[in-house]
């Protein structure tokens, strides 16, 4: 067969020559240029998978309670009393790293319309963000914190939790995943396949314009020089109409002649039509010139893939159209039949009489050649392994607390997250700034805990080992506040594919997650992969496997955060702490050295301790509790101070064995948290440490107004305050004329 | 006794306050829909938060145009109790039935976190159970929160006594490092001279229950519905 296609249009549309070879062999012709507009953005491996979709299927996505796992909008989890919780994380990289406020606006609209597509009222936003090191990075920081805000708070759903890192690697290629978490009746949940060929499909709520054409491959492709040029291809969002749209999906609910709702995101009407379509293994036929737009003499090419934000799909009972109309009409939203649902396998497009496209929808869908490129790791993989520091002598341990807690990576988030609406809808019970947020379900008792974690250093040093910490983090934030884990969404962030040493840490990761998941029984329902996260300039980021947990806590009456609450009470270390410096904060901000093997990770360990936890919130027994992270034991102590306004009095910290004395205080070992404690509790306390195997620690009690470790720290409060709050933050402008008292 | 709570476009507090109302005080509910001339026999009318038509142009100045607001006013003229929340609080003063407008918060930022607030009016309708310099708990969430008015406008008000909530710290001092947004004599909440329209910028629907944080505001809520029932009743 003829292949005359030239290059430039190949690389318009990011096909490769064999792909496209191909699809004409699978077409039996040459496609037109609307056809191959279409297969290419469907193609593009942010719509396709073609590089990961091998891997993704190592992961468990079965368990009790799972109503839907991957493949659809969201995921669904049963969480009792008729509920189903609904989430998604889903990553807004390239368009971020270009225009920082519109990229992170628009994706957080398009992760609540996943979570809407699926019949549910978004209750939660949560987000992971990495940027460059401070000041550098402020242009990236600052839009995308704004951007976040400025979309969520607006459309009225809390952004409840978060994380943010700084590291060289992500100066270029900033990361932003967005995750979305709701709650629908599991009777009401809805699913997005075209169902019932000569019903009628709806595209509701914004006009279609040219904006984001190519989206979806531009996120498959390295940021080059180029990049620059690409900011079409960058949507701008409208947080307020998607407020109409997703009360006008709400009132959709009621009615049963709604078939299927399905969002419009990257690859615009092809793709969610397609996918439709695909679910159901029907067809699709679509009148562009039904299409209602904001801007004239558009092409059907530029109609079928344009990304125009606040966009749906709505499949309905043919007859019944009217009745959907009126519920978008009633919200001053478009609502055009452009086609019907067919039994013949085929999108086809038309334009008015006129036939522009007509594809099988299981070529477009379905019929990318999955890539399996070379996987090695790189040759100095080893060489970062190892970590000669042992002869270093420790420094001043309270000055070097001081350092870290305002240091930019844990300075606290309180100027971030009060930029953020995180108490609409009165359910949070727990707000952001602790392990996890816990949120209320109203007219129950009970609560579901949300965080989301990763760690790219430690996946830099060891990706089997840093995916793993990563799930087991998550599940520890969540115990933290007394709720068991019950699902993983996850987003991975990976560079190129196509050099072996990134597609071996995306393999090595995806096994750790798998793993970890599966030694905790944690389905993985939902998530998303963002590869080609580097650049010419900055290279390829660190592997940034990033986890979404969701978790059930049944009376909420039971819940615990991480504030110390009274002074006398006992400070206690859950867990054993090993010589764990390698890729540690303390490693990085005193030496500034990535280097060592990442903390070693022993799963039955990890479920030990948060059975402990659980336990321990169970039966009342907690007055605070908190995950050991980042910083080590010392900085989780000085954080539970800082939250409660309470100082520790222990007595001198003896490293025990070869254990190294700053490893006690700074090393990043796992499965450990730092509770609090009553002394009527204390007895029943180690009688459950005894019965659940898990090391338990006395270090102090909570006392005064200082971190007091005899001999070895001693903080004031206060002075640590300043430097924690202040590690994010800009100093203050002066203040402003004006700002009157009485 | 019933509540009226308006829904404009855009308007996402409206739950919240149902909530409270419908499930936490067991009072009676209306939802008004903005497009629709009837109150329903209100009591009392909600203005809830939100952004109204998406804020666009001006925080409120779109939403004041809803055919629902010419009732209102009528309502609020023949003194009928009117309460804004937060963005109801921006329409009521773009509508004329507060003085004074609310601008962006001098932080340029959005601020979300908890206030103090001290009660220096225990005799309207929204107050007649909170304690005079009664300290509340109640949280803001909003980015163009920061009250102004003109020197005359400003020296009515205190005059009148037409400030009823002022940002304070946690024993009711009301200290510059309480004003959270840059607000003009740290004016969190005000009344028209009749005392039957309120706005205020926190949200009082928030602080309903311990469990997330604060039940003060259900001595707004409470007076509410003790004024219409003493009304209702004489």
């Amino acid at each position: 067969m003829p292949v005359a296609v030239p290059d430039r249009k190949l690389k318009e549309v990011a096909l490769s020559r064999d792909e496209y070879r191909t699809l004409v062999d699978k077409l039996g012709r040459e496609p037109n240029d609307i056809e191959l507009g279409m297969v290419g953005v469907l193609w593009s491996e942010h719509c396709s998978y073609k590089t990961s979709k091998a891997l993704l299927r190592r992961l468990p996505s079965q368990g009790d309670g799972v109503l839907q796992g991957p493949g659809e909008n969201a995921g669904a989890v049963d969480v009792g009393e008729g509920w189903a919780v609904v989430f998604k994380v889903e990553s807004h990289n390239h368009p971020s790293a270009i225009e920082p406020y519109q990229g992170a606006a628009t994706g957080v609209g398009g992760i609540l319309r996943d979570v809407i597509a699926m019949g549910a009222r978004p209750i939660a936003l949560l987000d992971s963000l990495r940027f460059g090191p401070l000041p550098a990075a402020a242009h990236h920081f600052d839009g995308v914190v704004a951007g976040i805000g400025g979309y969520g708070n607006c459309i009225g759903v809390p952004t409840v939790a978060g994380e943010v890192y700084f590291e060289d690697c992500y100066a270029q290629n900033p990361l932003v995943n967005a995750m979305c978490v709701g709650l629908v009746r599991a009777d009401r949940l809805k699913r997005a396949r075209a169902e019932g060929a000569g019903n009628s499909l709806l595209l509701v709520g914004a006009q279609t314009g040219r904006d984001g054409i190519h989206g979806a491959s531009f996120a498959s492709l390295d940021l080059d020089e180029d990049a620059e040029e690409r900011r079409p291809a960058v949507q701008v969002g409208n947080p307020f109409l998607e407020k109409c749209l997703l009360e006008a999906c709400m009132d959709l609910a009621a009615l049963p002649s709604v078939v299927a709702i399905q969002d419009l995101g990257a690859a615009g009407l092809t793709s969610s039509v397609a996918e439709a379509a695909g679910r159901a293994g029907s067809g699709a036929l679509i009148d562009v010139a039904k299409v209602p737009r904001r801007e004239t003499g558009m092409t059907p090419y530029e109609v079928m893939l344009s990304e125009s934000q606040e966009r749906m799909l709505i499949v309905v009972e043919r007859g019944r159209e009217a009745e959907v109309i009126n519920v978008f009409q009633t919200w001053d939203l478009e609502a055009a039949v452009i086609g019907e649902v067919t039994d013949d396998g085929l999108l086809t497009v038309r334009n008015g009489e006129q036939a522009a496209a007509s594809l099988p929808v299981e070529l477009l869908t379905e019929g990318a050649p999955p890539r399996r490129p070379e996987s090695r790791p790189r040759p100095e993989q080893a060489t970062i392994l190892s970590l000669d520091f042992m002869r270093r002598e420790p420094p001043d341990l309270s000055r070097t607390l001081k350092r870290l807690l305002g240091s930019p990576n844990l300075a606290s988030r309180r100027s971030i997250f009060r930029q953020y609406d995180h108490m609409l809808g009165a359910a949070t019970l727990v707000p952001p700034g602790g392990d996890a947020a816990l949120l209320r379900i109203k007219g129950t008792r009970r609560a579901l805990a949300m965080t989301i974690d990763g760690n790219g250093r430690y996946c830099e040093l060891d990706p089997y080992v840093g995916a793993q910490i990563a799930v087991a983090e998550a599940a520890r934030n969540l115990a933290a506040v007394g709720a068991r884990p019950l699902a993983v969404t996850d987003c991975l962030n990976f560079g190129n594919p196509d050099r072996p040493e990134v597609f071996w840490q995306l393999e090595e990761a995806v096994a750790g997650i798998a793993a970890a998941c599966r030694a905790f029984g944690l389905p993985v329902v939902s998530g998303n992969v963002s590869l080609y996260n580097e650049s010419e300039a900055g290279g390829a980021i660190y592997p940034t496997p990033i986890i979404g947990m969701v978790g059930l806590l049944e009376d909420y009456t039971k819940r615990v955060d991480a504030a110390f609450k009274e002074d006398g009470d006992f400070v206690l270390m859950i867990g054993a702490s090993g010589n764990d410096l390698g890729g540690s904060e303390y490693l990085k901000v005193v030496f500034g050295q990535v280097a060592g093997r990442p903390p070693a990770i022993d799963l039955a360990a990890e479920k030990a301790v948060r059975e402990f936890v659980l336990a321990a919130a169970q039966a009342g027994l907690l007055h605070s509790a908190h995950d050991c992270a980042e910083g080590g034991m010392l900085a989780a102590v000085a954080e539970c101070c800082l939250l409660g306004g309470l100082g520790v009095r222990c007595p001198e910290l003896r490293a025990e064995g070869d254990l190294r004395l700053d490893s006690a205080f700074f090393g990043e070992s796992q499965a450990r948290f730092i509770i609090s404690a009553g002394s009527r509790a204390m007895p029943d306390l180690q009688a459950l440490a005894r019965r659940q195997h898990v090391e338990f620690d006395l270090l102090g009690n909570v006392h005064g107004d200082r971190i007091v470790f005899e001999g070895q720290v001693d903080v004031d409060l206060g002075e640590l305050r300043d430097g924690w709050e202040r590690g994010l933050v800009p100093p203050p402008p002066p203040s402003p004329e004006g700002r009157g008292t009485i | 006794m019933r509540f009226g709570v308006v829904v404009f476009p855009g308007t996402w507090s409206d739950r919240d306050c149902g909530w409270v109302i419908d499930q936490v005080l067991g009072a009676d509910l209306r939802y008004l829909w903005h497009k629709d001339r009837d109150l329903q026999g209100s009591d009392c009318v909600i203005l809830p938060g939100g952004f109204s038509h998406g804020d666009y142009l001006r925080t409120g100045a779109i939403a004041r145009f809803s055919p629902v607001m010419e009732p209102v006013a009528e309502f609020a003229a023949r003194g009928g109790l009117v309460w804004g929340i937060c963005n109801g609080f921006q329409i009521l003063c773009e509508a004329g039935l507060l003085p004074g407008a609310l601008i962006r918060n001098d932080t340029l930022q959005f601020r979300c976190e908890w206030t103090h607030l001290v009660c220096e009016r225990t005799d309207t309708a929204f107050t007649s159970l909170v304690e005079r310099r009664q300290v509340l708990r109640i949280p803001i969430s909003h980015g163009e929160g920061n009250y102004f008015a003109d020197p005359p406008t400003l020296s009515r008000l205190e005059q009148h006594g037409q400030v009823v909530f002022r940002y304070a710290d946690e024993r009711g001092f009301v200290v510059p490092a309480a004003n959270p947004n840059g607000s003009v004599h740290n004016i969190a909440g005000i009344v028209n001279e009749r005392g039957n329209v309120l706005g205020m910028m926190p949200h009082p629907e928030r602080a309903a229950e311990v469990s997330v944080g604060s039940a003060d505001g259900l001595f707004l809520f409470r007076s509410v519905i003790d004024s219409a029932l003493k009304v209702l009743t004489a």
